[in-house]
């Protein structure tokens, strides 16, 4: 089974699977902070403060495990700035986010010091015997490192906690009406502060992810754009957990996949295999949005609006 | 009386700046544009380390002031004026993309002495250029290159096409395919110099299409870490001698060596005998350098490695010496025509064997 002379379909979805995480991982966290009604901007600072905590944790520790937890943790630990300026001091938050970005490729850079040209420890794949060796299915779904399987796992729980729990409502309502569920004795500013580090957590894992396994070393300005993507394919995926699953392995999958053609000789000019991912991405936002009813049903009502109990 | 004041600031102010001025004239300023962080491991790296050299070299003489991750484009222009209002004396600018900027800001300062890295235009009596003879460093990869695939395929990781990567591609291949005549290149266009991401994919698409010996013409060690992951792949070291993947998938590398450019410019500059030009030296003049060469490979290989590099350190050859045809298969040298630096300077062509396009 082979395309354009040379390329394994099943080599592809798995390559495209491993590419897709990192943006997977920050796009569902920002789906639940943006779920929450708060629009949180620094996704890109976010990642590389969690690929450079990560990076570091797992070096001094030696364990790839803990060198994901770090990367959550550092991750988190920046979010509560912005939580601490825009749901406490009530600062834009826009203008918050962008800053955050700012200061977290700045801050990592100054971590990063001591940390460039050094290997961290393997994340091996998860052992699944005999099954890995299954053709086609066992190279798409078998071989990985767990990093993937759990980033499937975040979907699937994030869209049940959604989807069917009373915590899944209430962070529903605060991004709907702050007023409203403020009245019904919801801590608006808590449950957004929460969701906040929510994101800022999974945002550091797909950072940790670059740093760690897919890219296994550090250097300045590692994630290089992702946490832009990870933004766009929320909207992509109007707020629906498992279309930031489709949105992600589709800009994955062609980000893969132009590379993929341009080794294997594809005789279609670089340019526009280049400018494919976004091109795509650009298209699905202009067909999305096209149905203007239904994508501002999909947006939270209270997204990015600032709340204050005195209102 | 608003006015007034406004004026005697300004006058002030003038006056002020004017004796920083006057006070920063006791120190050459010399100022270099990176264009990716100084922590990249490879080529703005290697940039850094002839800037920490010129400070070694000269001490209080000098003061050297650096921006990293300048984006090639027109926001160059505005961190070069910046610069060169900053009281700069000289600066590099050390990435191909600078190249109408440094042009465009060197008119408005006449003053400002400007060094632009592996450009051609000089299109101002202030503006020098250098460059170093890569492709004869790729030529020894190419030599290891065809001696130690088994697949018969190389592969190689270009930035930019511009000429300086598809010499480097042609010395490659050619070299390769000296050794291993059924030897291919696939070429993958990243489209940047420097995103650790894109050129970990690109050497892993590489792989997963055969590859087993991939050279890079970007600027982080991420193919390498890439490589590292299946046995039996090997790489290079890029602009920078990228130890830490001694002794395999990194079995040798290209180290540029700016440090003795840059002294000898700055050292001009501070004596007064600086003059207009444009340098183009390799491993002869020790700005291309190849890194050790690990056990990796059979000592055999090596050795015809070691050969290759100081035929060309002595002069006696030349890596692109004819018979050479071109990608369709006209004559560009006849046999023992020795390419011309201006031919090299302008390269946009595959060599015969090489498939596919060269983006335009």
């Amino acid at each position: 089974m082979e395309l354009f002379g040379g390329i394994n379909p099943a080599v592809l979805i798995a390559s495209l699977m491993v590419a897709a995480v990192p943006i997977l991982l920050a796009a569902i966290g920002e789906l639940v902070v943006e779920k929450a009604g708060v629009l949180n901007l620094g996704v890109e600072g976010m990642m590389i403060m969690g690929a450079i905590c990560g990076f570091v944790a797992a070096v001094e520790s030696g364990s790839p495990l803990v060198g994901f937890i770090g990367g959550a943790l550092g991750a988190a630990a920046l979010s509560l700035i912005f939580a601490f300026l825009t749901q406490v001091l009530l600062a834009n938050q826009v203008a918050t986010g962008l800053a955050l970005t700012l200061f977290g490729l700045g801050l990592s850079s100054l971590i990063g010091q001591g940390y460039v040209g050094i290997k961290p420890p393997l994340t091996g794949e998860v052992p699944f015997g005999p099954l890995a060796d299954i053709p086609v299915i066992g190279t798409i779904l078998f071989q990985h490192d767990w990093m993937v399987y759990a980033s499937i796992a975040v979907i699937a729980a994030v869209w049940a906690v959604l989807r069917y729990t009373r915590t899944g409502l209430i962070i529903r309502a605060v991004g709907e009406s702050h007023d409203a569920a403020h009245a019904l004795g919801y801590k608006v500013i808590r449950i957004r502060v929460l969701a906040i580090m929510f994101g800022g957590a999974m945002a550091g894992l797909g950072g940790a992810y670059i740093s760690l396994v897919r890219v296994p070393q550090w250097t300045d300005g590692i994630t290089a754009g992702a946490g832009w993507i990870a933004l766009a394919i929320v909207v992509f995926a109007s707020w629906k957990p498992w279309r930031v699953l489709v949105g992600a392995y589709l800009f994955g999958g062609i980000t893969v996949l132009q590379l993929n053609l341009q080794a294997a000789g594809a005789r279609i000019p670089v340019e526009y295999l280049s400018m494919s991912p976004y091109l795509i991405t650009i298209l699905v936002l202009v067909i999305m949005s096209a149905d203007k009813s239904r994508a501002a049903l999909n947006a939270p009502a209270a997204l990015g609006r600032n709340f204050h109990a005195s209102r | 009386m608003f006015r007034r004041t406004l004026l005697g600031t300004a006058a002030v102010a003038l006056g002020l700046s004017l004796a920083g001025a006057a006070f920063a004239q006791d120190k050459l300023k010399v100022g270099f544009i990176y264009v990716g962080p100084v922590g990249d491991g490879g080529w703005t790296y290697q940039h850094d380390q002839g800037r920490l050299a010129v400070e070694a070299e000269f001490g209080d003489k000098v003061e050297t002031v650096f921006q990293e991750n300048v984006p090639e484009g027109a926001d160059a222009e505005r961190v070069l004026t910046q610069m060169a209002l900053g009281g700069a004396d000289i600066i590099f600018t050390t990435s191909f993309g600078y190249m109408d900027q440094t042009n465009a800001v060197a008119a408005k300062f006449p003053d400002v002495k400007f060094e632009h890295a592996t450009g051609f235009k000089r299109e101002h009596p202030n503006v020098s250029t250098y460059d170093a003879r890569f492709y004869e460093g790729r030529a020894v990869m190419g030599t290891i290159a065809g001696h130690m695939t088994k697949s018969g395929k190389i592969g190689y990781i270009g930035s930019f096409p511009i000429p300086e990567v598809i010499q480097g591609i042609n010395s490659s291949f050619i070299h390769a395919k000296k050794i291993n005549p059924d030897v291919t290149i696939s070429v993958v266009w990243a489209y940047t110099w420097f995103d650790p991401a894109k050129e970990a994919d690109a050497a892993k698409a590489l792989i997963e299409q055969g590859v087993d010996v991939i050279l890079q013409h970007t600027d982080s060690t991420a193919p390498l870490a890439e490589a590292a992951k299946t046995p039996g792949v090997i790489g290079f070291g890029q602009a920078s001698d990228m130890t830490e993947y001694k002794p395999s998938p990194r079995v040798s590398a290209i180290i540029d060596n700016w440090a003795p450019y840059y002294i000898k410019r700055v050292g001009a500059l501070l004596d007064g005998t600086y003059e207009q030009s444009a340098a183009w030296e390799g491993i002869a003049g020790g700005e291309v350098e190849i890194g050790e060469i690990t056990d990796a490979v059979p000592a055999e290989v090596k050795a015809a490695a070691e050969k290759m590099r100081d035929d060309i350190a002595a002069g006696t050859y030349h890596p692109f010496t004819g018979p050479i045809n071109k990608q369709d298969g006209s004559v560009w040298l006849a046999d023992g025509v020795v390419a011309q630096d201006g031919e090299l300077a302008g390269m946009n062509f595959y060599v015969e064997g090489i498939t596919g396009d060269i983006p335009q």
